[in-house]
Parts: structure tokens; C-alpha cells; sequence
């Protein structure tokens, strides 16, 4: 190849990957650079200009009490929903892959929560939850137990928001399983069953080990999405009772919105990109290196 | 905008006639506003703007729904950020201060020229005026307006043994009534309930007022939260709860609580005069509408949204921009409004209108809100707003949970208050 031609295709390359290197920059980079910046400055007030305050308003945050109480919410929460949901999508894809009458229904069935918006899955949950009208309190009323006040006792709320997202993750996750089993060789088993192998041991030895690559992504996603947590707050419960269904994004959002307090949005923003950022590089690295590709 | 293929070319044909004046002296404006209740409002406004196009040739109003009223603070407020300012706009009455520190809005005390339009500022019920008011200058006008009321099911009274055409005239009647209903059906129906999820400042603030106390400064700059008045106000709430067995504990959703009283598991529920109409459709059983119970005084604050006239504009804009507001909430207009809606008339004219005369004889419960307002009170309204109204919130949530005694909640909220507000005070 002449030194213009690869030239020409290092162009070309270079081309193919501008769409998503602008369409990047404009809407991760920037802002987070910004964000960075704007997390470092305290706004003027009344006129005055914009102060460089270093990292005071890092100290003003830690030493906030509610924030601590968010971020401890928001790691319950993540501890909650993410191997629960992990594990019931696994159980439920190993159910749905089997032999089994109407398996598409099931599967169909399974997958209904993920394709209902958030919105709408929140304001249905939000009747579930009533106590005197609402389904789970008539359903223990029918069974002799008095009602409990799903969403309105600080000691029950967050789990009730966590119960909600396990059953709204956990159909999605099933799909990665199901493909994931679907793609398995059929040797495997049949090797395994002539050698007489037991299910259990097939599954541990066999079938989990395969679906680490899956299991890995599933992970990312369940923990992302457990820092994402923001629309079904405003509908179930507002971060209340007294903030005790609060997570850091909605919190983000209440900073900047209800409060226009864009630099302590910026800081609780910056803190979790922060946490995700090395939580990701554990990941890939230690998790990865034990992962098994086929 | 959707343009007609006749009207186009009318205007078009008058366009060509006329040359470039019409042009020239055409004003365009633009104006959000939001919707918190149910219904097709956004076609009600859509038909407003419309005919008030038709009046004002030479007054283009483009008028863009945009959400709930935080939806639409938030649109409002990045749009400034962006260059792009709205000449007005319908947004929560309480945003004032808010507005106020951006420079983000002018008074109309500056606008106004002729006698006339000085007679239009003072037309309103002043219990409305409040919170649009700062050092006697007015910065809002009313437009979809209302006060918490007291909705009650006469059958269920009836049951229990009491006059199902009376409701409770005072805190301690209520309580007990509440309390005989909750015995008479065997623990099967509640007493009472009042909200406590997505607006307990507003709830609280009732009870306050009704116990004779204010909760915050004319130039919100101070909030009186840990007042002997308002602990006794907060320690009522939970009493109901707690000793008279009349309210279920922990928090109650705001969401589902019209559904709540329609599906007759409570008796009584206090909430906004916005869920008249659709109550009054869903409901099998009879039901009155009532002026919340009293302690030493009657009072409800009111709620709801204001127009504003930005700042960013030009004086031909902020002049057609209150000709539009004027136009709004004439009398006629503002009856109509609080038919097809069920906010309140904005001023005593409306009320005089043979349609809201009518509709009211038809419907008593369509006056109790209006009537309620001669004890109304501005809605919680200060510097840092959002963050003051949410300490508020938690103290209310942590005293109905148990989590703390109305005495420690409320001075926990007065001391975040004040850091926050430290500087407005100076």
C-alpha cells in the first residue's frame, strides 16, 4: 500500500468515527467538564462576580447530613434491587428456556414490566401500594393481617421503591439470559449427559461459568441503573417520608431545579461520576480477568 | 401555529393592502404556562388565545403548555439562560421571590398608565393578591387559583350516627367526628385524612393559620416554624393519628387520595378545590364541600398559578403582554375559566356574571373555595423557596412518622430554614 492510500484510509477512518466523536463530545465531555468547573466556583450573589472556591464546596457537601443519608439510601438501594434482580432474571430465563406449555406467554409475561415506562409502572405501583385502597393491603386484609403503609413509613418506603425496581429490572435482564442460553452449544449438554453428569453440577460447572460475559454486562447495568433511579421518586413517593426514599440523582435534581442550587447539583454530580468511574475500572479489570469467553 | 388555508390567505391579502404597517406594529409574544390538573385544558387555553387573536389583529400570542408548575419554572428559567426569554407567563404563585432574584420580572405597578388599568390592578380578591405582592408593588396576577376545602360523605355521616348535613365547624368536632365514624364502621372506614406527600407545607400551613399564626414574613426573608402556635398546630395533626385513632399513621399519598374518599375508605378528606368536578362525577354517594375546620380563626392558604411580565422585553411587548393579561382575567373570561376548570373567579366581578351566578346556584359547592378566600392567607413563600418549603416537608413527615416530636421536627426545620435564609435577612 503507497504511503497516500493509507493516508486516505486513516481519512476515512477518521470520518466514520466524527458523527459519534461530535455527537460525544457535545453531550458527555462538555458537560462534564463544565460540570467539573461549575463544582469549583460559588455563583455571585446580588451582581457580585463568580468566586474560584477550590474544593470548599466538596467540604460544605460532606458536611451535609442529608447528602450522607441519600448516598447511604442510594447503596441500600443499589444492594437491593442488583443481585435480586440479577438472580430472579437468571431463574426466570433457566425456567423459560426449558421445555414448557405456552413458554412464549411466559416469556411475553415476563418481559411486560421492562416495555411499560417508568411513569406509568410507578403510578400503577402507586395504587399496589395505598394502604386502605390498594392491592397488597386488601390482599393481607383477605389473609386477617392490618394493612401496612407501604410508601408513607420511613422504615418500609425504601424497601417498597426497591421491590418496584427488582420487578421492573428483572424481565430485561432475563432477555440477556435467554439469548445468552440460547446461544449455548447443545453438545455441551449432551456431552455432560453422557457422562452423567448431575443438573446442579452442570449448571455450576457448565452453564454459569459460560454466562459470565452476560452476567458482566447485566452487572454494569443493574449498577447503572441503580444510580439512575430518578422518575419513579417523583411519582411513588417525592424522596419522602423525610427523605427517606432520597437517591443522589433525584437529589441531584432537586438541587438544581427545585432549589437552584446548580453548584451543589455539580458537586453531588462530579462525587458520582466519581464513585461509578472507579467501580467501573474495578470491574473490568478484576471481574473481567475471571470472566470466561467462549 | 397552525394557519387555516382561508385565514392565510385573508391575512395575507390584507398583508399585501396594507403594506409593511401592520407589520410594523404587530407584536409577538410568547408565554408558558402550565397544567396540574386533569382535563383538556390546553385546548381551552388554545381557544382563549385564539379569540383573543381575532380582537387584537396586531397582538400574535404563542402559547406553549409546559408541564406541571416546576416543569414549567424550569423551562421558563433555561429558556432566560439561553437568550430566549418569554414576554410572560402563567407560573406557581410562590415562584415570586424566586423570580425576583434572577431579575427575571417586572411589576405592573410600572406598566400601568391610565386610571382605568390602575382600577383593574385592585379588581382582585386580595387574598389572592398576596402572594404575586412585595414592598406594594404587584408582580403577579391571578389566574388559576384555589384554596384547600373540606370534602365530606354524607352518607357515611349518616351511618355513623351523625348529621350528615353538618360538617365539623372546629378542630375538636372534627376530631370526633372522625372518631365516631371510625367506631361506627368497625374500624372498616377512616375519619379523616389530609395529605402529607407532595405539598405537607401547604396542608401544614392550614393548620397553622388556623391556630392564628402566619409562618412566614411579608418579605420573605424569615420564617416563624418552631412557633408555640405551630407546634400545637403540628401536634393536632398527629394527634389524629396518634389519640384519636381518626387518621391512619405514617404519611398519606396526595396521588391517591380522591380515590380514597370516592372508594369511601374516609369520611372526610381536606384537599384542593381543583378535584370538585371530577369528584363530583365519580362519586356514588353523596357528598358536601365544606371551609376547612377552625382552631382560633378560620383560613386556608390559597395555591395555584399567576401571570408574569419578563423583564427581557420590550415595552411595546410588556404593553401588549397586559393587554393579553387584562384581556385574561376580565370578569367574563375568569367566570368561564372556573367553570370549565374549577379554579376560583379571580375577582368579586366574576362572581357577578350571570354565568358563575348560574352555575353556583346550580352547584353550592362551587362557592365554598371563593367564600373560603375572606379567610384565605398567601401561600408559604420566601427566598430559597424550594429548599425552605422541602425543610418544612420533612419536619411534617418526620412528626406524622414518628420519627420525631412535632417540637423537635419543627425547630430542626426552623434552624435549616434560617441557614438558608441567613443572608436575605442581613
Amino acid at each position: 500500500m503507497t504511503l497516500t492510500a493509507h493516508r486516505k484510509m486513516q481519512l476515512y477512518g477518521a470520518l466514520l468515527l466524527l458523527p459519534a466523536a461530535i455527537l460525544l463530545t457535545a453531550f458527555a465531555y462538555l458537560p462534564t467538564v463544565t460540570t467539573v468547573i461549575n463544582s469549583l466556583f460559588l455563583p455571585g450573589f446580588r451582581g457580585a462576580p463568580t468566586e474560584f472556591v477550590g474544593i470548599e464546596n466538596y467540604q460544605v457537601l460532606f458536611n451535609d447530613p442529608t447528602f450522607w443519608k441519600v448516598a447511604r439510601n442510594n447503596l441500600v438501594y443499589a444492594v437491593g434491587t442488583i443481585p435480586t434482580s440479577i438472580a430472579l432474571a437468571l431463574a426466570m430465563a433457566l425456567f423459560v428456556n426449558g421445555k414448557l406449555r405456552g413458554r412464549g406467554f411466559v416469556r411475553m409475561a415476563y418481559f411486560t414490566p421492562t416495555i411499560l415506562p417508568m411513569i406509568a409502572a410507578a403510578n400503577i405501583w402507586m395504587f399496589f401500594y395505598a394502604p386502605q385502597i390498594g392491592l397488597f393491603n386488601k390482599l393481607l386484609g383477605a389473609l386477617g393481617f392490618s394493612g401496612v403503609n407501604w410508601l408513607g413509613d420511613p422504615n418500609v418506603a425504601l424497601g417498597s421503591v426497591i421491590v418496584m425496581s427488582v420487578w421492573k429490572e428483572a424481565g430485561f435482564f432475563m432477555i440477556f439470559y435467554l439469548a445468552a442460553l440460547q446461544g449455548m452449544p447443545p453438545e455441551l449438554k449432551e456431552a455432560a449427559d453422557l457422562e452423567g453428569t448431575r443438573r446442579w453440577s452442570f449448571f455450576w460447572r457448565v452453564t454459569f461459568p459460560l454466562l459470565m460475559p452476560t452476567t458482566l454486562f447485566v452487572l454494569i447495568n443493574a449498577l447503572i441503573n441503580a444510580v439512575r433511579v430518578v422518575d419513579h421518586l417523583f411519582i411513588l413517593t417525592k424522596g419522602g417520608p423525610n427523605n427517606a426514599t432520597n437517591l443522589l440523582l433525584y437529589y441531584v435534581y432537586e438541587n438544581a431545579f427545585s432549589f437552584f442550587d446548580r453548584t451543589t447539583a455539580a458537586t453531588i454530580t462530579v462525587v458520582i461520576l466519581l464513585v461509578l468511574g472507579v467501580v467501573a475500572t474495578l470491574k473490568f479489570t478484576i471481574l473481567d480477568r475471571r470472566t470466561h469467553y467462549q | 401555529m397552525r394557519l387555516r388555508p382561508p385565514f392565510a390567505l385573508t391575512a395575507l391579502t390584507a398583508g399585501l393592502l396594507s403594506a409593511a404597517q401592520v407589520n410594523a406594529d404587530s407584536v409577538d409574544l410568547t408565554m408558558y404556562y402550565p397544567v396540574s390538573v386533569g382535563g383538556a385544558l390546553t385546548d381551552v387555553v388554545d381557544n382563549l388565545v385564539e379569540e383573543f387573536e381575532s380582537e387584537y389583529p396586531d397582538i400574535n400570542v404563542e402559547a406553549i403548555y409546559a408541564g406541571n408548575y416546576d416543569d414549567t419554572r424550569v423551562r421558563a428559567m433555561s429558556a432566560m439562560e439561553a437568550g430566549d426569554t418569554p414576554q410572560l407567563s402563567v407560573m406557581f404563585s410562590i415562584d415570586l421571590y424566586e423570580l425576583l432574584e434572577q431579575n427575571a420580572i417586572v411589576a405592573f405597578d410600572d406598566l400601568v398608565e391610565t386610571d382605568e388599568e390602575r382600577d383593574w390592578l385592585d379588581s382582585f380578591y386580595p387574598g389572592l393578591m398576596e402572594n404575586g405582592q412585595l414592598d406594594g408593588k404587584t408582580y403577579g396576577i391571578p389566574f388559576q387559583r384555589s384554596t384547600i376545602v373540606l370534602f365530606w360523605n354524607k352518607d357515611a355521616f349518616e351511618a355513623a350516627g351523625l348529621d350528615p348535613e353538618t360538617p365539623p365547624e372546629n378542630w375538636q368536632e372534627m376530631a370526633e367526628m372522625a372518631a365516631t365514624v371510625r367506631e361506627a364502621s368497625g374500624g372498616d372506614q377512616w375519619g379523616v385524612m389530609v395529605p402529607s406527600t407532595g405539598y405537607p407545607y401547604w396542608m401544614f400551613q392550614a393548620f397553622a393559620y388556623q391556630n392564628g399564626h402566619r409562618l412566614m414574613s411579608e418579605d420573605g426573608t424569615e420564617v416563624y416554624f418552631d412557633d408555640p402556635a405551630a407546634v400545637e398546630a403540628l401536634e393536632y395533626w398527629v394527634s389524629l393519628a396518634s389519640e384519636h385513632n381518626a387518621m391512619p399513621d405514617g404519611t398519606i399519598e396526595w396521588g391517591t387520595l380522591r380515590q380514597n374518599f370516592i372508594e369511601q375508605s374516609t369520611a372526610m378528606i381536606w384537599h384542593t378545590t381543583g378535584n370538585l368536578t371530577a369528584v363530583r362525577s365519580e362519586a356514588d354517594f353523596d357528598f358536601g364541600v365544606a371551609m376547612l375546620p377552625m382552631n382560633t380563626q378560620r383560613g386556608s392558604p390559597t395555591g395555584g398559578g399567576n401571570f408574569y411580565i419578563f423583564e427581557d422585553s420590550t415595552e411595546a411587548e410588556q404593553r401588549a403582554a397586559m393587554t393579553f393579561i387584562r384581556w385574561m382575567t376580565a370578569p367574563e373570561r375568569a367566570a368561564a375559566w372556573s367553570i370549565e376548570t374549577g379554579y376560583m373567579g379571580v375577582s368579586p366581578a366574576a362572581y357577578e356574571t350571570d354565568a358563575l351566578q348560574r352555575y353556583v346556584e346550580d352547584f353550592a359547592p362551587a362557592a365554598v373555595a371563593r367564600d373560603q378566600l375572606e379567610h384565605g392567607t398567601a401561600e408559604l413563600s420566601t427566598y430559597q423557596g424550594g429548599r425552605v418549603r422541602r425543610a418544612l416537608d420533612n419536619a411534617v413527615q418526620a412528626a406524622l412518622t414518628g420519627q420525631m416530636t412535632p417540637e423537635e421536627a419543627l425547630s430542626q426545620a426552623q434552624q435549616e430554614a434560617e441557614g438558608v435564609l441567613r443572608r436575605y435577612a442581613r
